[in-house]
């Protein structure tokens, strides 16, 4: 079971193309066509990337801003296709890439509790399930009825948290939201987080914070620029980058 | 391929219903009346219009509310359907930003919510219709058809325009005024005999008439629809959704790059 794949990331490459100038209307681009003024900017966001992931595995995402790694983790979650290569993931899936997108700030947290599951795909009665429990992780127990637009930011990132790791996922995906709420709801998250891995839960984690990457992770993809710089051990390269 | 296709839309079937409630709750929301809105809406129109046009350019039609209100049951929901649905990717940017949603469910929302205001005032209409004492007819349990063949057309449109949309938002601007125009191209207000040939010719070409002629034909006339009215609308919902369906499907994997 533990040598079983879970991700399969495959020479993955995403080409973003900038226009030098951004074309939003027809009229704009009726006349840049017709004066083939139409200029794109190639950009490669990543580079022939591959890594796989397997079953119980911790995997760090480390790199500079804009070496690609959200691209990365939004390429695996779905939100975007690669220009090049494939990825496959099997097994479900739980992404914790930006917390509270799915938040209408006209709803109460009640509702969007239940908007919120849906939108990660749950079914209603999945959410009844689990909804006591999202409440008191979130401890939001006197404000379920009030509308969201009225919470603070702290409020809308523990609800979302708690909403987003309902269960036992097979893969999670964690991208820079370790760093909501005060530090005792931090540590709440990280002790939720490392109960899932001992639960067999695979990881995918973005962080800045290299010290929480060598914390949960086994293994690391170091990004540079798009292109991948190495793919091992989380202790060495973890050391390596932050001496580099 | 299609059984991955099937599948993924049960896991996000629950999110259709919850995206539709959304829609409605919010609309609805610190509203006294609530959603008796959805039916008292097209009421106060009929009475404006029927005011409006019966004194000022007094058509000579039977019952003028009751085909006034008719006239808006489709042509309002073609208007409301397909302009809500344009704007859903656009819309929804920062979610489809994040999340991995299949992109067709927020279309396919928008048109759900917009059914459930046809159907309100599909009911004001019967309402109107037994006040002011209406023949009913039998073949008024006919008008699921030309409502779903409608509801095809306007979902294969929706999807059209809001793949367009994404990379031209001109056309948001662009849309109300075409409709506004092709209303006047419906036999909303006015009855057909009353256009001279010509006209007459260019209003039959509009999709929205004949599902419109299809709806008062059972509503109205007690009659049912012609044959080949049927299957002029049905070609014509299967067209708009194919070329729809085709388009979007092409398009859908650059739209993350264009919100």
């Amino acid at each position: 079971m533990s040598d079983q794949l879970m991700v399969k990331v495959d020479n993955v490459s995403m080409q973003f193309s900038l226009p030098s100038e951004k074309v939003n209307s027809l009229k704009e681009y009726m006349i840049k066509a017709i004066k083939r003024q139409m200029h794109y900017e190639e950009f490669w966001a990543l580079n022939n990337v591959s890594f796989e992931v397997r079953a119980g595995e911790a995997v760090g995402l480390i790199g500079l801003n804009g070496s690609g790694k959200s691209t990365m983790l939004k390429i695996v979650a779905g939100v975007m296709k690669p220009t090049k290569g494939s990825v496959q993931v099997f097994g479900s899936m739980a992404p914790l890439i930006e917390l509270g997108a799915g938040f209408d700030f006209d709803l109460t947290a009640r509702e969007n509790v239940f908007l919120n599951g849906a939108i990660l795909g749950h079914s209603r009665a999945d959410m009844e399930q689990y909804y006591d429990d999202i409440v008191s992780f979130s401890e939001l127990d006197r404000f379920m009825d009030s509308e969201v637009k009225n919470f603070s930011s702290g409020m809308i990132s523990r609800l979302a948290f708690a909403i987003a790791t309902i269960g036992q996922p097979q893969i999670l995906i964690v991208d820079e939201v370790l760093s909501v709420g005060d530090f005792r709801f931090q540590q709440k998250c990280e002790e939720r987080i490392r109960k899932m891995l001992d639960g067999g839960t695979t990881l995918l984690f973005v962080s800045h914070s290299i010290e929480q990457v060598k914390m949960l992770c086994d293994k690391v993809v170091w990004l540079e620029h798009g292109n991948m710089r190495a793919f091992g051990d989380a202790a060495v390269y973890c050391d390596e980058y932050a001496n580099q | 391929m299609l059984k991955r296709y099937i599948e993924n839309f049960k896991k996000f079937r629950p999110l259709l219903t919850e995206l539709v409630e959304r829609d409605i709750k919010i609309k609805y929301r610190k509203s006294v009346l609530g959603v008796l809105w959805t039916l008292l809406n097209p009421l106060l129109m009929m009475v404006i219009l029927a005011i409006v046009f019966s004194n000022l350019f007094k058509f000579d039609i039977e019952n003028y509310p009751v085909y006034i209100l008719s006239g808006q049951v489709i042509y309002n929901f073609f208007n409301e359907s397909t302009t809500s649905a344009m704007s859903s990717i656009i819309n929804n940017a920062s979610l489809l930003k994040k999340v991995y949603i299949p992109k067709y469910m927020f279309v396919i929302s928008r048109i759900l919510s917009s059914i459930i205001n046809m159907l309100a005032s599909h009911c004001a209409l019967l309402i109107v219709m037994i006040v002011m004492g209406c023949e009913m007819h039998w073949t008024m349990i006919l008008f699921p058809i030309p409502a779903a063949l409608l509801i095809v057309f306007c979902l294969g449109i929706g999807l059209i325009l809001a793949t367009l949309t994404v990379k031209f938002r001109d056309i948001m601007h662009l849309y109300g005024v075409f409709t506004t125009g092709l209303m006047y191209l419906t036999p909303v207000i006015y009855a057909m005999s009353l256009l001279p040939g010509w006209l007459s010719k260019i209003v039959m070409i509009n999709p929205v008439t004949n599902y419109l002629m299809m709806y008062r034909d059972v509503m109205l006339n007690g009659c049912c629809f012609t044959l080949s009215g049927f299957f002029l609308g049905l070609a014509e919902s299967a067209a708009a959704l194919i070329i729809g369906l085709v388009l979007f499907a092409k398009k859908q994997d650059t739209f993350i790059l264009n919100i």
